[in-house]
């Protein structure tokens, strides 16, 4: 017990997106409503994009803007004293597709509203098994 | 130009899909005319990259001029020319044979369905030849989205098991982005070639397992391997018959490329197959998945389901074959990959002209359909004995790599499983054969009913059809040339 908090506080962001991650798994699984479902899968999502974000961090450095300016005089720039902005750039892609997800998403429970005069699951499976 | 076919390929299917949804504003008709011709350009660059690959090796293009690993660079080499040609291929006659039943199905929403289908052509095609891990997940969320909004365009329970289909398509995307992420923290590489090269020492290494294994299982849910595999029989039935053709065929074997790419390219066959020592359970795994997907389909009194059921059984064949870590198994469940795309869409668009034209797919639909149809279910023969593996078809000659495959890695039940489907897939078409054939049948008192007159589908589906069908038996034919001229060198020289 004594050694495991100390890995658990050090790594306390990737415990941080596994928790997020389950939460959302959970709605996904156990959840009767289907806005619920969907809200979990965006949990899912984001837990995800926090991690990409956490791994860019570094001790004692900064924002990855360099003093020098676009196209100023060429000094060196020592990575260490920047976060790595690559996984933040990509995550801008991930935010992107995670909304295009969600759109798509509400849109097919909106149809499905519309057919069934539900979102509860257990009804729409009910109304179903009656055709 | 010859040069550019790789940005090509991704970039006029891309474009041309913004071009419908105009064009679909102003006029309706000119939608049809735009997509074949971005998809004959994509098919003509396809043919012309595995061309150039056959004849000069490892084709690398870099977007942008960007070299990689900063860049994006895509590299088509034997493997991912094969999967091109096979998916432009199965996109261009299927958007010809489906014209019809577009027309018939969803008359005023035809412009967006084209814009659909060729976005996700363009993520298809994206998939396949990028080199770069993430930009795959990008494309891998580019062809789920528009699958969904196809799949939803069909009958009443459609919008219910594409929702269900989404929330599992986007765990798998979500997985396989969380094991790209493991990499990018122990190599700071998101280019495969890059990352390849960086991976041998780390072998070792815990990050480097988790990754291989999420990677893995969020390839085998968006593949619907066995026991992820819930998701698809509904979504695909449910479609219209246009969105299913492209689907069905398509999705779940470009999910294999991806997991035949991370296998050999990304985490080399040395690790996958030597260091983990995890072969043997994801061949049996792929034995349950073979052996269920034949006993499910037997239990289906539905042709468009039972075919989902067939299509889970091949995916078991695919990822079996590929995981038995030999030379055979990987070559059958490559040429798998191309021989499984083109027998699907056969039987898919089979499935499409039925309903066409009898506007059901059960079985009590399909009574006397040889006598009514009988180009389509010549067609269908052909399929079918494809799927279950009659020699002069190609379904035949994949099978027989991967029972050699099997045979060599001494893997008895991979090949017990590989030949109880063959005989199931006997019974369940040869059951329906016997529907179309002899059924409804006729009283003994000699006042038979006159025959039905035929009533086919028009020639504008039916051709198609019987293109692909005759393409099902050259392919089989020229099976030694694909193997020897293009999948021998697919497959790295250290796996025997």
């Amino acid at each position: 017990m004594a050694e495991l908090i100390p890995t658990i506080i050090a790594k306390y962001n990737y415990w941080i997106y596994i928790t997020l991650m389950m939460i959302g798994l959970y709605a996904m699984i156990a959840k009767n409503n289907l806005v619920k479902k969907i809200v979990g899968m965006n949990i899912f999502q984001t837990a995800i994009i926090l991690f990409y974000v956490s791994i860019g961090v570094k001790k004692g450095a900064t924002i990855p803007i360099s003093a020098g300016g676009h196209g100023a005089v060429h000094e060196a720039v020592h990575a260490a004293d920047y976060l790595n902005p690559l996984p933040h750039v990509l995550m801008l892609t991930a935010i992107v597709v995670g909304v295009a997800t969600l759109g798509v998403a509400l849109a097919l429970a909106l149809r499905i509203y519309s057919r069934y005069n539900t979102l509860e699951e257990d009804e729409i499976l009910a109304q179903i098994r009656k055709k | 130009m010859s040069q550019q076919y790789p940005a090509l390929l991704v970039i006029v299917p891309l474009l041309s899909a913004f071009a419908i949804s105009i064009a679909g504003w102003v006029n309706k008709r000119l939608c049809f005319p735009i997509i074949v011709t971005a998809l004959s350009v994509a098919v003509y660059a396809s043919v012309g990259l595995l061309l150039t690959v056959l004849e000069k090796g490892v084709v690398i293009y870099h977007l942008g001029g960007w070299p990689p690993p900063v860049g994006i660079a895509y590299y088509v080499d034997h493997l991912n020319g094969l999967v091109l040609v096979v998916v432009s291929l199965v996109a261009l006659l299927n958007v010809i044979a489906c014209k019809k039943s577009i027309e018939q199905e969803f008359p005023d929403k035809a412009a967006p369905f084209y814009t659909l289908y060729l976005l996700m052509v363009t993520g298809l095609l994206g998939i396949v030849v990028t080199g770069d891990a993430f930009n795959l997940y990008v494309l891998l969320e580019i062809a789920a989205l528009t699958g969904y909004g196809l799949l939803a365009m069909g009958e009443e329970r459609a919008p219910l098991s594409t929702l269900n289909y989404l929330y599992m398509g986007t765990i798998g995307a979500c997985f396989y982005l969380l094991g790209v992420g493991y990499l990018y923290i122990v190599t700071g590489s998101l280019n495969m070639v890059d990352i390849a090269r960086l991976l041998p020492p780390l072998y070792q290494s815990r990050a480097v397992l988790a990754a291989f294994i999420i990677c893995m299982v969020g390839v085998w849910l968006k593949m619907a391997f066995f026991p992820l595999h819930a998701w698809l029989p509904n979504a695909y039935t449910h479609a219209p018959s246009a969105a299913s053709s492209l689907i069905a065929p398509l999705v779940t074997k470009v999910m294999v490329y991806v997991m035949i790419r991370l296998i050999l390219t990304i985490f080399t066959p040395e690790f996958a197959f030597a260091t983990l020592a995890l072969n043997n359970i994801v061949v049996w795994l792929a034995v349950i998945a073979i052996v269920m997907g034949a006993i499910l389909a037997l239990a289906e009194r539905n042709l468009k389901r039972m075919l989902t059921f067939i299509i889970v059984a091949e995916v078991g064949y695919m990822v079996g074959g590929a995981w038995l870590g030999n030379r055979a198994g990987m070559t059958g469940a490559i040429l798998h990959i191309a021989n499984d795309a083109l027998m699907t869409l056969c039987v898919f668009l089979v499935v499409g002209n039925i309903v066409y034209k009898v506007k059901g797919y059960a079985f009590e639909n399909l009574q006397g359909l040889f006598r009514k149809m009988p180009f389509t279910m010549g067609a269908f023969v052909v399929g079918a004995m494809s799927i279950i593996g009659v020699p002069p078809t190609c379904g035949f000659f994949s099978k027989w790599y991967l029972i050699l495959g099997a045979l060599q890695a001494g893997h008895y039940g991979f090949m017990a499983a590989l030949i109880f489907s063959s005989l199931v897939s006997v019974v369940l078409f040869f059951r329906i054969f016997e529907i179309c054939y002899y059924e409804p049948f006729s009283d003994h008192h000699g006042h038979d009913h006159p025959p039905e007159p035929m009533d086919e589908a028009p020639p504008l589906m039916v051709v198609p059809l019987l293109i692909v069908a005759v393409i099902l038996i050259l392919v089989g034919l020229y099976t030694g040339d694909i193997v020897n001229h293009i999948i021998k060198f697919a497959i790295p020289e250290g796996l025997v």
